[in-house]
């Protein structure tokens, strides 16, 4: 009954996260003293986990009887979910300092929810994709709400922590809907020509509880209002890792279920184009670069979404680069504000920001440049991400919906530029003092920022990698 | 150096621009010369492509092509041909002048100002070089920033407005042309294993039809792409209903900045419609051409009578661009080989006598602080020489003969007469409007008693004024008188883009010379080479 070693190594980098963290909860009240060690053990586990990809990756194939599949496109999250995780950690190291905040717990947390997203990026099976989930969704309330004397982070968790349950209860009855006309819960398995009105229901319970996942309109109103309140670092990863997560799996079942994807078609289309709208509107009436930040999260689920109408490998690619692109941004612009608004959070006015480019003319190059990104300007990853999605939907001949997108980027523009104005163009408030950014923080900034430029100017491995036809197993 | 001379051109400001942002210290004064230096470095350079593009040639010369981006297939491909020659030195001639007008009136940021100000020659020298879609969207796109900036920070009291309103208008239109430019890509995969975005390529497919293995675009199909790329030029030109970011922008904007917007960047729109609109998209062009005319034609009449009324000079310059530019427009639509000529001519005109004058206003401002023309009067008297100059340069925009406006104005008008006589009628009122606003503009501000004490002491140019001034008026008098030297170089390519809107076979089985549009001799001045190398 024991798995089989190649199984036990397919789920490697879990594993370690896994075991990292447990480590740092048993060991955190013993070594209360030392200051570095919940730092280095925790960025020490999630480099090894990242690092331990290599074995499913070399191994491929499925593990458990095919719950959990490890090929290129779960290799593909496992890398982006532990880089994403070790920069925020990164980051964090510094932030928890300043606020005074216990380490221990909240690397553990970060780590299990490492492993969540990844179980969920590569399982194969529905239930499988529930424990994932559930994983990182419970490391992320707990993680939403550690700043527990902020009453803005508390009303963060809960709101993350009930709106995220009736998500997470649509997604198992959507399972158990399925389960139900199938008769299985295995992906690849799944026929849908016999499901009647039991599936469609089912499928439709799915697809609102990844949307809510994934921020999307109509379920996106959780988004500002937790980002705003979650610690800094947390939102970095709330936007970047577990998004990616569920845009993952939201993959993984649309591709190797098509007669889901193709009842699912115009409802993507729907939300795409709502969610566009509602996110790059939202974030015009934004004065917290905070929030803005987070309706623009929302407006780049909305673009991840056009490209999955795409329907075609070509969209596939698109979504991946876009995730990759997106991750590299947000994690840079949510660290740098997060160190550039002071203890407690204070300063994330856009006043706040005036007369940055002079004050700390680096950092608000950094932030420029992340900004310019999601502003999708060329040379930057954020425009290749932009040009492949339009690609893919216009390949698809949805014309419409590309034409949906620029005007949404049009928009977009308006509330980025708005920050650069701001930190270039205005003059600094008496008194405004200088924030020092620590070493941490600049060698994330400079990661988000080399990667932004590698990957915006030099896109061809990475496309290389994710068009591969061979990429998911189905 | 020999194969990526092009690549030099493009990158050495950018190059410049790093070296002045890695350079340490404040001295201004040698940040400054490194600026002067390298754009001099680069209008020297630049005019060694003059001896690249032979006389009567249409093709692309010095062309570089390299793999960028696998999928899609992006190359890295510039080459350079009559139509985008002028244009690129017209920049590299422009950008020196602007660190020099910028010498004295730039304090804050110097080392940022010259930083931009190079970059965005890169940007707008990238543009007219691209014969790659993406990359030439690119270089439009990567151009907003600097401008963005030149005109948020180092511009006057609206400043932030103006560079806002300006960056969205132009990112509505270029966004929905990169839909365009992926559209003409995808369709270009019936053809192409893989699909293309390369330029030359593209137009040979739809010069092919589908039936000799190209593509053929639906009518429907055409007219949608056609206005993608349209609405992105128009705005840039702009064309009449779109106009209302210029006077803003050119207003709030440093000299430099107004300059290389007035001087280059509205080009940019014009190069497009002749690079991109005509040759890839006949059809829809002739068809929208009456339109289009019309627009052009309003303003030329609209952009001269509301600079005649402008309280401001430097909106009247502005306002006096949009009329100006509304005469390329009509050009470029006209179809007619000479009216193409002289569009192309009237670019390079209207880049250097609106940019002269943007620069004479910049210097009237840097005394008095002010653009009001009510606060001007008798200037004349203190300083006769800026005055002087000032009247030569609007001379030459209104279109004095022996000047350079007059040349491009005229061939315009002569070949829109050819072919629309009454678009040609309706155009030509402009040129008297345009006496009226600028000749009473300089009487305004020149002639007459003095009668505001503030003016009566105002020194007159001084030595580095003196060096842009003389450049420019060396110039206008030369492209005035020896016109033929500069359209020899580039009638080739504007017959070449009425070629490229017949379809391939009609004109294969055509003899060069029996071709109906081609330029008519007694255009063509003495020095031209003998039938049929011309064409070619």
């Amino acid at each position: 009954m024991f798995p089989l070693r190649e199984d036990l190594l397919r789920v490697a980098p879990e594993a370690a996260w896994c075991l990292a963290g447990t480590l740092l909860m048993l060991l955190e009240p013993f070594w209360k003293k030392l200051r570095y060690a919940s730092p280095a053990l925790a960025l020490l586990g999630a480099a090894l986990g990242t690092a331990a990809t290599a074995y499913p990756a070399r191994i491929g194939g499925t593990a458990f009887h095919g719950l959990f599949s490890a090929d290129g496109f779960s290799v593909f999250f496992h890398l982006l979910v532990g880089g994403v995780v070790f920069l925020v950690m990164l980051a964090s190291t510094s932030f928890l300092a300043r606020e005074h905040l216990p380490a221990g717990e909240f690397y553990a947390l970060m780590l299990f929810a490492a492993a969540g997203m990844s179980v969920l990026a590569g399982a194969q099976e529905m239930l499988t994709a529930f424990i994932g989930l559930e994983m990182s969704s419970i490391a992320s309330y707990i993680l939403a709400g550690y700043r527990r004397d902020s009453p803005f982070s508390s009303e963060s968790a809960m709101k993350y922590f009930l709106l995220g349950s009736f998500a997470t209860a649509f997604f198992l009855y959507g399972i158990a809907l399925i389960y139900g006309a199938t008769g299985t819960t295995l992906l690849p398995r799944m026929h849908m020509e016999t499901g009647g009105i039991l599936l469609k229901l089912g499928l439709a319970l799915l697809f609102v509880g990844l949307a809510f996942k994934v921020a999307a309109a109509p379920f996106q109103v959780w988004t500002p209002d937790v980002y705003e309140g979650a610690p800094m670092p947390v939102t970095a990863l709330l936007s970047a890792g577990p998004k990616a997560a569920a845009f993952a799996f939201f993959l993984r079942i649309s591709l190797t279920v098509t007669a889901a994807y193709d009842f699912w078609f115009w409802a993507i289309w729907i939300v795409a184009a709502l969610t566009m709208f509602v996110g790059n509107l939202g974030a015009l009436a934004q004065t917290n670069v905070k929030r803005m930040l987070a309706y623009s999260s929302i407006a780049h689920a909305g673009y991840i979404l056009v490209a999955f109408a795409a329907r075609s490998e070509m969209g596939m690619a698109a979504v991946l680069y876009y995730l990759l692109a997106y991750a590299l941004m947000k994690v840079g612009a949510f660290t740098l504000v997060g160190s550039l608004s002071g203890a407690g959070e204070c300063c994330l006015d856009l006043t706040d920001f005036a007369g940055l480019g002079q004050r700390q003319p680096y950092a608000a190059g950094a932030l420029s440049l992340c900004l310019l990104s999601l502003l999708g300007l060329p040379v930057t990853a954020g425009f290749l991400g932009k040009f492949y999605i339009f690609r893919a939907a216009l390949d698809a001949h949805l014309v419409w919906l590309a034409v949906l997108m620029a005007v949404n980027s049009v928009v977009g523009a308006y509330y980025y530029l708005r920050v650069i104005v701001v930190m270039y163009m205005r003059e600094s408030r008496p008194g405004a003092a200088v924030m020092v950014v620590p070493a941490a923080v600049r060698v994330v900034l400079f990661v988000s920022v080399a990667g932004i430029l590698y990957f915006g100017l030099f896109p061809n491995r990475v496309m290389a990698f994710v068009s591969n036809p061979g990429l998911l197993s189905r | 150096m020999a194969g990526h001379f092009l690549s030099v051109i493009v990158f050495l400001p950018a190059v410049g621009a790093l070296a002045l942002l890695l350079l340490r210290g404040e001295d201004r004064l040698w940040i400054r010369r490194l600026a002067l230096v390298v754009s001099a470095a680069e209008f020297l350079l630049s005019l060694l492509l003059v001896r690249a593009v032979p006389i009567g040639s249409a093709a692309y010369h010095l062309e570089e092509r390299h793999r960028w981006i696998v999928s899609p297939p992006i190359t890295y491909h510039l080459g350079v041909d009559g139509l985008s020659l002028f244009l690129v030195i017209l920049t590299t001639f422009l950008t020196p002048l602007c660190v020099l007008a910028s010498w004295k009136g730039i304090t804050t940021r110097v080392r940022e100002f010259f930083v931009m100000l190079l970059v965005l020659e890169t940007g707008v020298i990238g543009v007219f070089l691209s014969l790659d879609l993406f990359l030439f969207f690119l270089f439009w796109e990567v151009m907003l920033l600097p401008m963005y900036f030149l005109i948020g920070v180092w511009g006057h009291e609206r400043r932030i407005y103006a560079a806002l309103k300006f960056v969205l208008y132009t990112m509505t239109g270029s966004i929905l042309m990169l839909v365009g430019i992926l559209w003409l890509y995808t369709l270009s995969g019936a053809a192409v294993d893989g699909g293309t975005f390369d330029l030359p390529v593209i137009q040979r497919l739809l010069q092919l039809g589908q039936a000799g293995g190209g593509i053929t675009l639906g009518q429907h199909t055409e007219w949608l792409l056609f206005g993608a790329f349209f609405l992105a030029f128009a705005i840039k030109v702009p064309l009449f209903p779109l106009h209302t970011w210029l006077p803003d922008a050119h207003v709030e904007a440093p000299t430099a900045g107004s300059v290389i917007l007035a001087g280059v960047l509205l080009k940019m729109g014009t190069y497009g419609m002749m690079r991109f609109c005509l040759p890839l998209f006949p059809h829809a062009s002739r068809r929208f051409a009456p339109w289009i005319a019309v627009l052009a034609i309003i303003g030329i009449i609209y952009g001269a009578l509301v600079a005649m009324v402008q309280p401001n000079l430097k909106k009247l310059v502005a306002y006096s661009s949009v009329s100006h530019l509304g005469f390329i427009v009509l050009g470029i639509f006209a179809f007619h080989p000479v009216s193409e000529v002289g569009a192309i001519y009237q670019m390079l005109n209207h880049g250097v006598s609106t940019g002269a004058l943007f620069l004479l206003v910049g210097m009237l401002y840097e005394r008095r602080h002010t653009f009001e023309i009510s606060e001007f009067g008798g200037l004349a008297t203190p300083m006769p020489r800026l005055a002087a100059f000032f009247l030569l340069v609007a001379l030459s925009s209104l279109g004095l003969p022996m000047l350079n406006g007059f040349v491009g104005e005229f061939l315009i008008l002569l070949g829109t007469y050819q072919h629309h006589w009454r678009w040609a009628a309706w155009a030509a009122s402009g040129v008297i409007l345009s006496a009226v606003y600028l000749l009473w503009a300089c009487q305004r501000v020149f002639f007459g008693g003095i009668s505001n004490e503030k003016n009566r002491r105002l020194p007159d140019i001084t030595g580095r004024e003196k060096v842009i001034l003389a450049a420019i008026a060396v110039v206008i008098l030369w492209m005035g008188v020896g016109s033929v030297m500069f359209t020899r170089r580039f009638e080739a390519s504007a017959g070449n883009v009425l070629q490229q809107m017949e379809p391939a076979r009609y004109y294969e089985a055509t003899a060069p010379a029996a071709r109906p549009n081609a330029f008519p001799a007694a255009l063509r001045g003495p020095r031209i080479p003998p039938e049929g190398a011309a064409n070619r």
